[in-house]
């Protein structure tokens, strides 16, 4: 019997989806069901659909997605813990004309870079903030997060998150919405395909707005982390529907004026 | 603009040499006694002629952290700040000297621990010399003993930042940050429009994308790494050695001393002479690498050296370290934001002679 190749396979008249051109073939390092890689593979697409490759530098957080660099085909700075909007801000600053977007996690973006973050847009840096959502501290192991939501266990909330002993979670889009600096602040996710859809396109925007330095574009992705829910991929997704989606809201909270 | 010849504090000086040496970025935040940089750049606001950017950041970590961005970009970046700005700093440090970045640092030392004083010190020898941050790394640290010299160290150490891709940090110190001096500032430089093959400046077709990091989790690869470094510190040790020697042809003593010490010490040995103490000095002006061949042949011939510096006794053990026990060595110095005087120092000779 011949060899199948690939092509036998896929026809390419048959090829209804395909991964972006500026994603490596890099083994990913989330865990099955994540939505990190689904996020990478829209923001991918966008650079691409947008031609931004020779454009682009992507600044990397400390936590699960600290080895993205290894996963989308442009330049990248890989920061300290929390401090990515600061490197975004001198890069922006130094090189306007080049696309920058920081790629950031809960905990980086939302306890250790609080002031990073809150000054950043406040400044009303160009830059895009990606910001990953899972309520969950993953690459340590599951600690309790500034977005941990309240009764949430987690291994440094054994018996559930009391507020008032440990706070509330911090809706950090709803705050950044109230500076003046940020020009476009959305809510999404991607654990449906429509979900997928209105985030490339919410992508889309904060290119556009980039391009016309509006100001700080703010985009928060809610999303799971089967591993440290103690959950599988498909229930997660469903407490992820059940319990984050009523504290954190999908939609736009602000919208620059057309 | 010419060769020009001003008057002006140590820290204005920093800031207009920056401008001068076709500097991309400044990134700072106010602190006691070096805010004047700050000012300064503000006020000379030169993004509206060199296109230099200047921010006031929301934090030493901020700023600190915009250097190692800008430094990321192959940008001729600096920051400024005094003693606990600098200890907040230390991260970044760690990251720009662990990814392997050139940038500028200006520490204008006060008195420490902690808030400690806002008069000046160098009790700071030790965080800028031997890492200060995290892991096994140096910076090259400059030590200006003048105003003139804060001027000429800004080039310089752009110069070595991007020679070895290696932070460089000038020691200085409240007093020579403060005090005025006639300084002669060199012509505009134009800001470098070279695009270095490593800097993340977007990727074209043409290259692998670049990658700025400090992280590898191959236990292997990154001894490999620090080795690598080691390396390059070596070459530092080999090649940028900078010291400068007062009368030290007859001498049997010798005062080893940086910065704003040194410049009392030449006072000191003056008065020494006068009284027939055949006394020289050597002034380290590479605080890393340390002068440390020269002080162990001179250690061959005279009777004793002493370190006179604003602290309890730091960059003695660097002399310590140098001589191999072959002199004396000792130690004078006053702390707390407290100058010593030149009389005093002499004293201490005296006392030093006599063992």
């Amino acid at each position: 019997m011949a060899e199948i190749t690939f092509n036998d396979i896929i026809k390419p008249e048959n090829l209804a989806y395909k991964k972006s051109r500026l994603m490596t073939d890099n083994i990913l390092s989330y865990c099955p069901g994540c939505g990190h890689g689904t996020a990478h593979q829209v923001l991918a697409e966008v650079l691409e659909e947008e031609n931004l490759q020779e454009r682009t530098i992507g600044i990397t957080p400390v936590g699960c997605s600290v080895l993205m660099y290894n996963y989308i085909d442009v330049d990248f700075q890989e920061a300290a813990h929390g401090r990515a909007p600061a490197l975004a801000t001198a890069v922006k600053r130094l090189m306007p004309d080049k696309f920058v977007f920081t790629y950031q996690g809960d905990g980086d973006l939302a306890a250790i870079g609080t002031a990073e973050t809150i000054h950043t847009c406040n400044r009303g840096e160009n830059i895009l903030m990606l910001f990953i959502n899972n309520g969950i501290y993953g690459m340590t192991g599951g600690q309790m997060a500034p977005t941990t939501l309240p009764g949430m266990k987690s291994s440094t909330s054994p018996y559930g998150r009391d507020v008032s002993m440990m706070g509330s979670p911090i809706k950090m889009a709803d705050i950044v919405a109230m500076l003046p600096g940020t020009c476009y602040v959305t809510r999404q996710s991607v654990n449906t395909a429509g979900g997928v859809r209105k985030l490339k396109r919410a992508l889309k925007k904060a290119v556009q707005y980039q391009n016309e330095k509006r100001g700080t574009c703010f985009i928060e992705v809610v999303s799971n982390c089967p591993s440290g829910w103690k959950m599988t991929p498909v229930e997660s997704n469903k407490w992820m529907e059940e319990h984050m989606f009523p504290f954190y809201p999908l939609g736009d909270i602000k919208v620059p004026a057309e | 603009m010419e060769k020009e010849l001003r008057l002006m504090k140590g820290n204005e000086a920093v800031a207009e040499a920056a401008i001068r040496a076709g500097a991309d970025g400044y990134f700072g935040y106010p602190i006691t006694p070096q805010s004047e940089i700050l000012e300064y750049l503000m006020e000379a606001n030169p993004q509206a002629t060199t296109g230099m950017v200047v921010l006031q950041a929301e934090s030493e970590v901020a700023a600190i952290n915009m250097v190692y961005g800008g430094a990321s970009c192959g940008k001729k970046v600096m920051t400024s700040s005094s003693s606990p700005g600098i200890s907040l700093k230390q991260e970044g440090i760690t990251y720009i000297a662990g990814a392997e970045l050139p940038c500028l640092i200006v520490n204008v030392v006060r008195g420490g621990p902690g808030l400690g004083t806002i008069q000046p010190a160098q009790s700071d020898y030790f965080q800028a010399t031997k890492g200060g941050g995290h892991g096994d790394y140096h910076l090259l640290v400059l030590a200006p003993a003048s105003v003139q010299e804060m001027a000429d160290f800004v080039e310089l150490g752009f110069d070595l930042a991007f020679k070895y891709r290696n932070p460089v940090m000038i020691l200085s110190d409240g007093a020579i940050g403060q005090m005025m001096e006639k300084v002669w500032l060199k012509p505009q430089k134009k800001r470098s429009e070279e695009i270095l093959p490593w800097a993340t400046t977007g990727k074209p077709a043409t290259r692998e994308r670049n990658i700025i990091t400090s992280l590898d989790l191959d236990p292997g690869r990154q001894e490999h790494f620090n080795l690598k470094l080691i390396a390059k510190y070596r070459e530092m040790e080999e090649k940028e050695v900078r010291f400068e020697e007062f009368m030290t042809d007859d001498a049997e003593y010798i005062f080893v001393a940086y910065g704003t010490s040194a410049r009392l010490c030449q006072k000191a040995l003056q008065l020494a002479r006068a009284e027939g103490i055949k006394a020289g000095l050597l002034r380290p002006i590479t605080l890393f690498p340390f002068p440390k061949k020269r002080l162990n042949e001179l250690a061959a011939s005279v009777k004793g050296m002493l370190a006179v510096e604003m602290s309890a006794g730091q960059m003695v053990e660097d002399v310590m370290l140098s001589v191999c026990g072959k002199t004396r060595v000792s130690h004078y110095g006053r702390m707390g934001g407290m100058i010593p005087t030149p009389e005093e120092v002499l004293e201490n000779l005296k006392s030093f002679i006599k063992g």
